[in-house]
């Protein structure tokens, strides 16, 4: 038996999957959040904020734009789903939250991109 | 801690008070959480409003100079995400790495306290 | 092989199973058997198999047969399950079985773990009835359609398996947490109209291990064998024990 199927196992489904989305996005944002605010920093000097700003013009930039769009997204949307959990009465309809959080911030993403180019 | 200790009112009012610093991140976290749900549901309709066109700084900078509202808007905003993220971050190390105790602690307040430096002078410099 | 003789004539042989069993402590390795596979065989019936017929030192724990007793429980194939009542034709991946003990428990020997830690984890949350201190008073009433009856109803039918344990992560990496069991036992008794400590059960999963270390991963309640919701229980404890927080009463 492989380490991957044994790791898997346990915990491939939705609960799990909405649990681990939400800890990897919140860790992106928290590693991605101080290199934010470094960059508005600089909007004290017009000159060197645009200077950043059309560097983000890259179609790669654009693409990594995107994925913290979404980052930021699905951690709003999983995030709305655990306070919902653990504050409002309990539901069965678990997975379909789970699976409206995914949905929606897949569609913000898209339509991110749309903007965007 | 024995079955036997939370027999007695006396064991249940003093000597556990102190010890739940967990649970007060835990609430801190959720609290900084509903305080951020619609700051960042307003963020992302105005990036995707903001991003049309592309960006620059004349555009951000005549939205938000001079406004109390969204320099109060981002000032609450940087406030609830220091917090938040400090405590997501330690909770990360905590469970993923060997690392814990009192220096970890240090690390995710000296982290909040550098999103709160930087976020506040990204503030000032856009309101 | 030695023949299967000794097995009931009304089987059917459908094969062989390759079987991958945990041997040793901590530090063992896995031992491969052949094991002939039969309808209607269950985990237990392949372990009980191996013992009788190929290594009288296989040791397991095992008592009902039948899901009651909680004892059969380990690792098949990666996931934690009750072995008695798990069909080998349901979790074999061709004609293959890897069993291992409980996950997140010390090995005492081949596939019976030490549950001791799980037990006093059950402590630990206080998960023990506290009578009304008085004997003269009436009866309690105890309406069975009330919300609280019902959500301790939900959670009495533990058998104390250790399968929901063995399934978090949480355990895993927070070896303090209370774990799933005995935080759903704590919530069946914070819902006892009869328990006369409701702040001392709150106070105890409040700790730092307690109740608030749980992500919501929902792997207990995916694999609670009774089909149990620890997960909803726990849900049900962090409200509880913010509510008293935020009233001054922890």
């Amino acid at each position: 038996m492989s380490t991957l199927s044994r790791v898997a196992a346990s915990r491939n489904h939705p609960a799990y999957w909405a649990f681990l989305v939400h800890r990897l996005s919140g860790l992106g944002l928290a590693l991605f959040l101080p290199l934010h605010l470094l960059v508005l920093g600089l909007a004290v000097e017009r000159a060197s904020l645009d200077g950043f700003l059309s560097w983000t013009d890259r179609p790669l930039v654009k693409l990594a734009e995107t994925g913290l769009v979404v980052l930021l997204a699905v951690h709003l949307t999983g995030g709305l789903r655990v306070l919902a959990l653990e504050f409002l009465p309990w539901s069965d309809a678990q997975k379909t939250r789970i699976a409206i959080a995914f949905g929606v911030a897949l569609a913000v993403g898209l339509l991110f991109l749309l903007l965007a180019v | 801690m024995t079955a036997a200790s939370y027999d007695t009112g006396a064991a249940k009012a003093g000597g556990r008070r102190g010890r739940r610093l967990e649970l007060r991140l835990f609430a801190a976290q959720r609290i900084s959480a509903m305080i951020m749900a619609p700051l960042v549901l307003i963020h992302l309709v105005t990036i995707l409003v903001a991003v049309r066109g592309g960006l620059s700084a004349d555009e951000i900078l005549a939205r938000t100079e001079g406004s109390v509202l969204w320099g109060g808007f981002y000032g609450l905003f940087v406030v609830a995400a220091a917090v938040h993220a400090a405590i997501g971050l330690r909770g990360i190390v905590r469970e993923w790495t060997p690392w814990h105790g009192r220096g970890l602690d240090v690390a995710a307040l000296g982290f909040a306290a550098l999103v709160l430096i930087l976020g506040f002078r990204a503030v000032a410099a856009v309101v | 092989m030695q023949s299967s003789a000794a097995q009931p004539s009304a089987s059917t042989e459908l094969g062989e199973l390759t079987v991958s069993v945990w041997r040793g402590a901590a530090d063992g390795r896995l031992e491969s058997f052949r094991v002939p596979h039969r309808t209607s065989q269950t985990v237990l019936d392949v372990v009980t198999w191996i013992q009788r017929h190929l290594d009288p030192t296989l040791t397991y724990r095992f008592a009902c047969r039948v899901g009651m007793c909680g004892s059969c429980a380990m690792m098949v194939n990666g996931a934690p399950r009750w072995t008695c009542r798990t069909h080998v034709s349901r979790v074999a991946k061709d004609g293959h079985l890897e069993l291992r003990p409980l996950r997140n428990l010390p090995v005492v020997k081949d596939l019976a773990a030490d549950m001791t830690e799980f037990f006093d984890k059950w402590r630990d949350a206080y998960g023990r009835f506290s009578p009304t201190p008085t004997a003269d008073g009436d009866f309690h009433r105890v309406d069975p359609e009330s919300a609280e009856r019902k959500a301790a109803s939900a959670g009495i039918e533990c058998i104390g398996c250790a399968v929901c344990y063995a399934a978090c992560d949480v355990v895993s990496w927070n070896p303090d947490y209370l774990g799933p069991a005995a935080l759903n036992r704590a919530w069946t008794l914070i819902n006892d109209v009869r328990d006369a400590d409701r702040s001392g059960h709150l106070a105890a999963v409040a700790d730092d291990a307690g109740c608030h270390a749980c992500h919501s991963q929902g792997s207990c309640t995916k694999h609670c064998p009774n089909g149990l919701n620890p997960s909803m229980a726990i849900t049900g404890l962090k409200k509880s024990v913010l509510g008293a927080l935020l009233r001054g009463d922890l």
